[in-house]
């Protein structure tokens, strides 16, 4: 996938996640941002993003993810259209 | 079905909007509940237990009938991510549980110190949830077996200890949470001739927990046996484990949270008691209605009668162990009533159903009479139906009462009523074994069985009957299949048509006899066919006579002469006539009518010919029992 079709998805999981329909995110979007963004909060979204884009993170991915950059870079990679 | 989701729950409709109008509902916590009563995903899961912190902040709700519990979970490793799912899956059995998760690492230190945190939480529900590494983790691979052995009984002993801790401390339910199965084989499927394999030492854990935890009248959380059968990838995830000491994968949480609440929920009773069943296409296939006694799917011939079959003997088992079965099924009774008592596939007898309701009154309407008929409340029933449509309907109007979402392939019924764990126990009483046998009045079948040292001695204690009936409609199916796919055990490989096969039952000049085989084991289906045609006023000439090779080397063959001889001899019979044509697949019965003292009258290539004279023939008095079935 294209980083400009995984945006909108990606944020689609963010305001679901966070319960904030308003929510917008970028490419520098990280947790210090988000107010509930906690380990917790993390596990659900890296759930979410394997199950909605059907792929699985690898230990190393998920220890180099801080933000938002982060999840749509390995998304693209993974779903076979990195740029 | 590999999934560790909850697939027993129907799919959670319009789930964004219900979940926001929760807040403004009315009835908030019926909301939740309700809610939760639907396949939460796990992120779902955490959502929804967000919004019941928010609208029960500290308070809960008013109208509890449930015992409400404080919950403390002290583990090894990280379990506040499975919280959130416990929580949940007592809001599905209306439970309000308060959590407490001890500080990481620091259970023991705590359960010791009445000053700590957990004794001002005051549990009344104790769930140790210990990881592999922590249990097993110090055993040295190069151990011997004295080492291994006294390593195994410590940590038994540990916990046993551990649990007497609490007992003492605490009053109320203990629960341990048994060792997921992640340790890696070092030798292979023969691990256990390795005293140091954590791999082994898991598995010899975890059986030794479960006679350790009866004793100590502790519960277990099976995890063991939910991999077994989901298989460890749902369970289990390397990632999460080196990332966040997660032994549990967050994907997990939903079942591990319904798995503790089951126990909660027994605990207090609430485990469900009756099982209700539909009957056309739940208990077999097709509508008796329609379709007649002889054209409903059931039984052998067809895999998906044999799903059915399946699926009974599972509801009979439930039966056997205390869970109190009825039926609801929109049904003229007598129709209904007929499969019961005449159809020979039904594992279900009348007399293993508590109540019968077979009209056509709407669903919600015979549930309410099934459970006062019992006096047991709806929220005590599982009701369990094909139909889309009358699950909505109790669903709508009953939603105390279970309702599994039935996949649409019977052989998985079964296997998700399980999954579902409503009856879940912590123990099983005398009483439970005894409440089957109020409702029915067939004998138990003999629980232990004498090693057998010789053949006849072995025969006599299978306890064999063979059941026979002349050829009729609702055995038509089975006897056409039979005659033309038995090859081996088959005298003349005659095959024949449905048109055929029907034409012999109407025809005066023709014994069919159709034969099943029950032994200790249990049903063995039609096993047997014989077509014997009257040649001559006072003789029988055998046109087909087959047999299920299953039943090969039980003398089956000749209680089945005994009886074809009972029946020609009342209809004047002096000779029997049997013919072996051989095939390239039937020599094992070249023999056949030599064995059972036919006498041989005349050899070709293409058959020979044999005779037995009825006036001097003397039954062989085996193993087997005759019966007209």
């Amino acid at each position: 996938m294209q980083p400009d079709a995984i945006y909108p998805q990606l944020g689609e999981i963010f305001r679901e996640v966070f319960a904030d329909p308003s929510l917008v995110i970028t490419p520098d979007t990280k947790s210090s941002d988000i107010s509930g963004w906690d380990s917790g909060r993390m596990i659900e979204l890296i759930v979410a993003a394997e199950t909605e884009f059907g792929i699985r993170f690898t230990t190393r991915d998920v220890d180099g993810m801080a933000k938002v950059a982060d999840f749509v870079r390995l998304i693209a990679q993974k779903t076979g259209s990195a740029p | 079905m590999t999934s560790s989701s909850l697939d027993w729950l129907p799919p959670c409709e319009g789930g964004k909007e219900a979940v926001a109008r929760i807040e403004s509902d009315a009835d908030p916590w019926s909301r939740l509940v309700a809610l939760a009563n639907t396949r939460l995903s796990a992120l779902q899961t955490n959502q929804i237990d967000r919004i019941r912190a928010r609208v029960f902040p500290h308070v809960r709700p008013g109208s509890l009938t449930t015992r409400p519990l404080r919950l403390a979970v002290l583990s090894s490793s990280t379990v506040s991510h499975l919280l959130p799912a416990i929580r949940v899956g007592a809001l599905r059995r209306g439970i309000w549980v308060e959590t407490y998760e001890a500080a990481f690492g620091a259970y023991h230190q705590e359960l010791l110190d009445p000053a700590s945190a957990l004794y001002a939480f005051a549990p009344d529900v104790v769930l140790f949830s210990f990881d592999a590494q922590h249990l097993v983790g110090a055993l040295p691979v190069s151990a011997s077996w004295e080492t291994a052995d006294a390593f195994h009984a410590q940590t038994l002993e540990r916990l046993r200890a551990l649990w007497a801790l609490v007992q003492d401390r605490f009053s109320g339910l203990v629960l341990q949470q048994t060792i997921m199965p992640v340790a890696l084989p070092l030798v292979g499927g023969n691990e256990h001739h390795l005293a140091g394999s954590s791999h082994h030492a898991i598995a010899r854990l975890n059986v030794a927990l479960r006679d350790t935890a009866r004793a100590a009248r502790v519960a277990l959380v099976a995890v063991d046996d939910q991999v077994v059968r989901q298989g460890l990838h749902g369970w289990y995830d390397p990632v999460w484990w080196f990332r966040a000491k997660q032994e549990i994968a967050p994907q997990a949480a939903p079942l591990y949270g319904d798995l503790v609440a089951r126990a909660m929920a027994a605990d207090q009773g609430l485990s469900k008691k009756c099982l209700v069943l539909d009957l056309d296409n739940t208990l077999w296939g097709g509508v008796v209605g329609d379709d007649g006694l002889g054209g409903i799917v059931l039984g052998q011939g067809s895999a998906e009668g044999e799903a059915y079959v399946n699926f009974q003997a599972y509801a009979r088992d439930l039966s056997m162990r205390g869970i109190i079965l009825a039926i609801v099924s929109k049904n003229d009774e007598a129709n209904a009533l007929a499969v019961f008592r005449d159809h020979p596939e039904m594992v279900l007898r009348r007399e293993d159903i508590a109540v019968f309701f077979a009209n056509w009154d709407d669903k919600a309407q015979n549930l309410r009479r099934v459970a006062s008929a019992l006096g047991i409340g709806l929220d005590a029933l599982v009701f369990v139906d094909d139909n889309p449509f009358e699950r909505e309907l109790v669903r709508a109007e009953l939603p105390m009462v279970a309702v599994p979402e039935l996949p649409e392939d019977p052989a998985l019924y079964a296997p998700l009523i399980a999954s579902a764990g409503y009856f879940e126990a912590l123990s099983v009483t005398a009483e439970d074994r005894a409440r089957a046998s109020y409702y029915r009045s067939n004998t138990e079948r003999s629980a232990d069985v004498a090693q057998a040292a010789n053949l006849p001695a072995y025969l006599a204690s299978l306890a064999m009957t063979l059941s026979w009936r002349l050829f009729d409609d609702v055995g038509l199916n089975r006897i056409v299949q039979l005659i033309n796919k038995t090859n081996q055990f088959n005298l003349t490989t005659r095959r024949t048509t449905d048109a055929e096969a029907r034409m012999l039952m109407d025809d005066p000049e023709v014994i069919g006899l159709q034969f099943r085989l029950v032994d200790r084991f249990g049903d063995n289906g039609m096993i047997g066919v014989i077509v014997a045609r009257r040649s001559a006023s006072d003789t029988l000439t055998i046109e087909n006579w087959l047999m299920s090779c299953r039943v090969l080397g039980r003398r089956v063959e000749a209680a089945m002469l005994e009886v074809l001889v009972q029946v020609a001899i009342k209809q004047g019979i002096r000779h029997l006539i049997g013919c072996y044509r051989p095939s390239a697949k039937n020599g094992i019965v070249a023999k056949h009518y030599e064995n059972l003292g036919f006498t041989e009258i005349a050899e070709a290539p293409d058959g020979s010919r044999y005779c037995l004279n009825l006036d001097s023939y003397v039954p062989e008095g085996g193993p087997i029992e005759i019966a007209r079935g």
